[in-house]
């Protein structure tokens, strides 16, 4: 386990929760220090206290779900949502911040004005890599037994697609990613939530 | 899988496309979580509504394999078909050691993740499966470092520690887990010039041992197995290491499997927070009976099988 890095902060460095129930926290942890910027696990409501931006992984998202439920993270993050702190959800992560969840009965934050369709794609063995298309030119995109998001509302920026379908998408704080960055060196994403970050502060 | 040859060599077809980063992106996103063996879907249900991040669809619990003796082979296709209908988290399932068609025959089935197991009797006493061919990642059991990374070398996409399955007995999966990092410690110890002749000690290829060497870690994620029956026996696992655990046994033979299976999850999210573990402790029925090791011959013992 990574420490955590509570001591010794810069005044000026930016501090990213990563939420730490279950799922890949540790490649967004590096992501994240490669961006320059310290992290923490998030396990409880007072963890978000003191914090610049929120990161919600991969992993199951009904394990994730269910460990939120029990420990009352989901009103605190809904909180955390609303003070204008930027919120970056990957694959999982994504599907907990739609406005609506097919195919698994999770609750979602209702973050992102879309419709987030669990293993759209299929199993295992139909997860695959691509490069997306969008603003960001040649970014490599991991698929891993990901969700598809539908029907984005008005006020949904969609800033890459594979295949047509949004696989990154913004709209005000939120960002969210139907594949894994933190999978991956490019640092683009990442960068985002901190550009999001610097500019709250400012 | 429509081409293939049928060559011996264990071989998948144009699976060989599936690349080695996304079978070790899946075993990250199970990071933090607990993978439980089910033999039907009534379980798998309990096991999803529990937080389990993955389930191991199997035809017996490695108790009742110890119980009732036989050979255990893979789980039937229509087991492993009702099980990916009625649930959303991955579905893994075994085949036995060496036993390639049997993996071939789960990748068709679209399975999640193959565990090439020592649970299953064994079907190659010298040859483990080809793991690279295939579209599914495999997970695959160690007792040690030459172990971990002889499998790795294979293909495997993650490891598990062996544990001693179906004991309840969690004391071969510490062994096992202090084992596996203490070589790693050790490792980082030596100069560069001293690396080759552990790596021949170890029996594991130069080039694994070297990065091994340099990052301290293994280059695929590190799960334990084997013996865990308590909330506590899962924290206990995570704090020596382990990424996440697999539960067999433990949880369907205890008095309330999905109170047993809720805590255990809660234990090892929170492995490293004591209020947490006591209260994942409070109000457990009756665990699964457990089995001391000098009682089991070495024949008994499922972790001397592959190596």
């Amino acid at each position: 386990m990574v420490a955590a890095g509570r001591h010794s902060r810069p005044a000026a460095e930016l501090r990213v929760g990563i939420v730490s129930v279950q799922g890949a926290v540790q490649p967004h942890a590096a992501a994240i220090a490669r961006a320059g910027a310290a992290w923490a696990q998030v396990r409880h409501p007072e963890d978000l206290d003191d914090l610049d931006a929120l990161i919600l992984p991969g992993g199951e998202s009904t394990t994730i779900s269910k460990g939120l439920e029990r420990v009352g993270l989901y009103e605190a993050l809904e909180a955390f949502a609303r003070s204008g702190r930027p919120v970056l959800g990957t694959c999982a992560g994504a599907i907990l911040m739609a406005r609506e969840v097919e195919g698994v009965p999770v609750r979602s934050l209702g973050l992102i004005d879309v419709t987030a369709v669990r293993n759209a794609y299929g199993t295992q063995v139909d997860s695959f890599a691509t490069v997306a298309q969008g603003e960001l030119e040649g970014l490599r995109a991991i698929f891993i037994r990901a969700p598809r998001l539908k029907r984005p509302g008005p006020d949904v920026e969609v800033l890459a697609r594979v295949d047509g379908w949004p696989v990154f998408v913004r709209q005000e704080n939120a960002l969210a990613t139907t594949f894994h960055p933190e999978l991956t060196p490019d640092g683009r994403v990442h960068a985002a939530l901190l550009e999001l970050a610097k500019k709250r502060q400012q | 899988m429509s081409d293939q040859t049928g060559n011996g060599n264990g071989g998948a077809g144009d699976a060989t496309a599936k690349s080695f980063e996304l079978k070790v992106g899946l075993a990250e996103m199970l990071k933090g979580g607990v993978i439980m063996d089910v033999v039907n879907p009534d379980q798998a249900k309990i096991a999803e509504d529990s937080g389990a991040c993955a389930v191991m669809a199997l035809e017996r619990v490695p108790s009742d394999i110890r119980r009732d003796g036989g050979v255990a082979r893979m789980c039937q296709v229509e087991i492993i078909e009702s099980i990916q209908r009625t649930v959303s988290i991955p579905v893994m399932a075994k085949v036995r050691i060496g036993h390639y068609l049997e993996a071939q025959v789960l990748d068709a089935l679209g399975v999640d993740f193959i565990d090439e197991s020592e649970v299953l009797t064994p079907a190659d006493e010298e040859h483990h499966v080809d793991k690279f061919p295939f579209r599914s990642p495999f997970v695959c059991g160690a007792r040690d470092l030459g172990e971990a990374l002889r499998r790795i070398s294979e293909g495997a996409a993650m490891i598990r520690t062996k544990g001693e399955a179906g004991s309840g007995n969690i004391v071969e999966a510490v062994r096992h887990l202090r084992t596996v990092f203490g070589q790693m410690r050790s490792l980082q110890a030596l100069l560069p010039e001293e690396v080759p002749a552990r790596a021949k000690e170890l029996r594991a290829p130069l080039d694994l041992v070297q990065r091994v060497a340099e990052t301290g870690k293994l280059p695929v994620p590190n799960f334990a197995a084997g013996g865990i029956a308590t909330p506590a026996d899962a924290a206990l696992c995570r704090s020596l290491g382990a990424e996440a655990v697999f539960v067999g046994s433990g949880i369907f033979k205890s008095g309330d499997p999905a109170v047993l299976a809720r805590a255990i999850v809660r234990a090892t999210t929170h492995w490293d927070e004591p209020e947490e573990l006591v209260a994942a402790c409070r109000g457990l029925g009756k665990p699964m009976e457990g089995i001391e090791m000098e009682t089991l011959a070495e024949s008994q013992r499922l972790a001397n099988r592959g190596w």
